[in-house]
């Protein structure tokens, strides 16, 4: 067993070191073979930019760029905030009366069901047209809130919350000290997913809206370099919504595994 | 038969007692009923086993007993404060679990630990008195004593995960005691535990029991146990559980390990034994 040790741990390193390179290695791969096609068979950019025109059209562009990409990661913030706070007090009002969650439940559900597509026209005839697009980013990121939280609430230790009730704890105590640190690790597996929910929705409700100007968010700029037929331009700005969406994914996750490292199951090594 | 006015002279009669049930019982919604009619009295600061085969409803009583569930018949009497036994602090049929007050005075440990993961060693300790609003540093104090006082001084700090199956039988064991209670209610803590383990935690609650001279409940499946940690083991048939036999333990004082291979304690655990018997004829050993 002693002797085995140091080998199994040398593997298990390598594999996790494999688990970044070879993802990483796929993709310099991939563009690496896109260039080549591309030079080889002299593809005009206007149907398929090389890599390379890629990065020099987001260089080239990034003033425009930069400013559509701040639009947009802010309309994100603002319905990923929404979400998470409308979601968070709908679930708390749902665990606190049964008689609230069963009469607004099904609401709940058919905004989630009905495609956000198809709302956000309805949305921006009615709202003007910043709040229509956050409230589509808050209507397809808040229901993995609302349904995690539910779940978390209700999953309380059965003989814990017996014990709560043998001390007599108050309603506020039993939230504060039982239900919300318990439902904890469910709310955060939540906000994971509505972050990159909230990112759609903005993107969707911004093709929809399909309004120029220099509050232009990223996704309309995608639309735009459509029409004029920049595609170079259209890869530069799916790029960087990719790289948003990762990034707000890789934030979530960090807070996530800071907020639950020293006792919950998910965010422990595999050894402990 | 309820009874909801006592006259003062059986209460009176009743100071000594910790502990009296009278005709509770417990019914399920499916008509299952699981305990009773059910008696039992405690005195103060006597240690009883509750034994019996799974299902019989050991459990239920003993949840009966801290105001966790409600009884659908009978009355219950729980001595909350020293020298004083108060009315029935649940009455049957109309009791929803959320109106029930349940005493300060019980301290109550489960088969599993039941800690909070998310806190520390310290802080699951202190949550009796943080829920009873005791300031602070008082509250830290006296976590700070009842962890001691189970041997766990060293690891206030830590977290449950941290902790092996016994340590964490002890943190629920402390949290149990911090408040000080008269009776303490443990609903089978050492069933899980590896055998030295459990021997070692035997030892060690019957010497807390010494010390502190609590009234102890203590439901449990094993003979063994029930025969070498209390002075008297009630032995409850098959569901609808009632009782079967309640047999004293008379040995000398303290107990300690050699009584664990005397002769008196297998003659003890023949009895037991025997009186257990009945429960299980006429049903399948699975």
């Amino acid at each position: 067993m002693s002797a085995q040790a140091p080998i199994t741990a040398g593997s298990s390193r390598a594999q996790r070191a494999m688990r970044y390179v070879l993802p990483v290695m796929v993709f310099a791969a991939g563009l690496v073979a896109w260039e080549l096609v591309v030079r080889i068979k002299g593809i005009p950019p206007y149907v398929l930019p090389a890599p390379s025109v890629i990065v020099l059209t987001l260089i080239r562009d990034w003033a425009v760029l930069s400013q559509s990409l701040a639009t947009t990661l802010l309309t994100t913030l603002e319905g990923f905030l929404a979400a998470s706070i409308g979601g968070i007090a709908l679930a708390l009002l749902f665990n606190q009366s049964k008689w609230v969650e069963y009469s607004l439940f099904p609401y709940a559900v058919v905004l989630q069901v009905t495609p956000v597509i198809a709302i956000a026209p309805l949305l921006l005839i009615y709202l003007e047209q910043q709040t229509a697009v956050v409230v589509c980013a808050f209507i397809v990121a808040f229901f993995p809130v609302l349904s995690n939280t539910t779940l978390g609430l209700n999953s309380v230790d059965r003989n814990l919350a017996g014990l709560f009730q043998l001390y007599g704890a108050s309603p506020q105590q039993t939230l504060r000290f039982l239900k919300l640190p318990a439902a904890l690790p469910y709310i955060l597996g939540g906000l994971r997913i509505a972050g990159g929910l909230s990112l759609i929705g903005a993107v969707v409700a911004e093709i929809a809206a399909g309004t120029a100007g220099a509050g232009s968010g990223l996704a309309y700029g995608i639309a735009e370099s459509g029409y004029r037929l920049n595609i170079p331009r259209m890869f530069a700005a799916l790029l960087l919504l990719s790289l948003a969406g990762i990034v707000i994914y890789g934030v979530l996750a960090l807070v996530s595994h800071l907020v639950l490292r020293r006792w919950h199951e998910s965010a422990l090594g595999k050894e402990n | 038969m309820v009874e909801r006015n006592t006259p003062p002279t059986v209460e009176a009669s009743l100071t000594a007692l910790a502990v009296s049930l009278r005709g509770v019982t417990k019914a399920y919604d499916n008509g299952i009923t699981a305990l009773g009619p059910f008696d039992l009295t405690v005195r103060k600061g006597e240690f009883i086993s509750l034994l019996g085969p799974s299902g019989c409803g050991k459990s239920t009583a003993l949840r009966i007993i801290a105001g966790l569930s409600a009884p659908s018949s009978g009355t219950v009497r729980v001595a909350r404060h020293k020298g004083s036994v108060q009315p029935g602090h649940v009455q049957p049929g109309h009791v929803q679990p959320g109106h029930v007050q349940p005493g300060h005075g019980i301290g109550f440990v489960f088969q599993e630990p039941t800690l909070m993961p998310w806190t520390s060693v310290r802080e699951n300790v202190r949550l009796p008195l943080r829920l009873a609003r005791v300031p602070k540093a008082d509250a830290r104090a006296r976590a700070d004593e009842a962890l001691a006082s189970v041997g766990l001084a060293d690891f206030a700090d830590a977290y449950p995960r941290e902790l092996s199956g016994g340590m964490k039988m002890r943190v629920s064991l402390a949290r149990a005691l911090v408040t000080d209670p008269e009776i303490l209610l443990m609903d089978e803590p050492f069933a899980a535990l590896d055998e030295i383990t459990r021997f070692r935690l035997n030892n060690d609650l019957l010497a807390l029991w010494r010390r502190l001279g609590k009234t102890v409940i203590f439901v449990t499946h094993s003979v063994f146990e029930s025969v070498y940690l209390s002075q008297r083991v009630v032995v409850m048939t098959a569901r609808p559980g009632r009782i079967q036999a309640d047999i004293r333990i008379e040995t000398v004082e303290p107990r300690g390990e050699e009584f664990r291979t005397s002769a008196a304690y297998s003659d003890y655990c023949r009895r037991v034994s025997a009186a257990l018997a009945p429960s299980y004829s006429g049903q399948s050993t699975l």
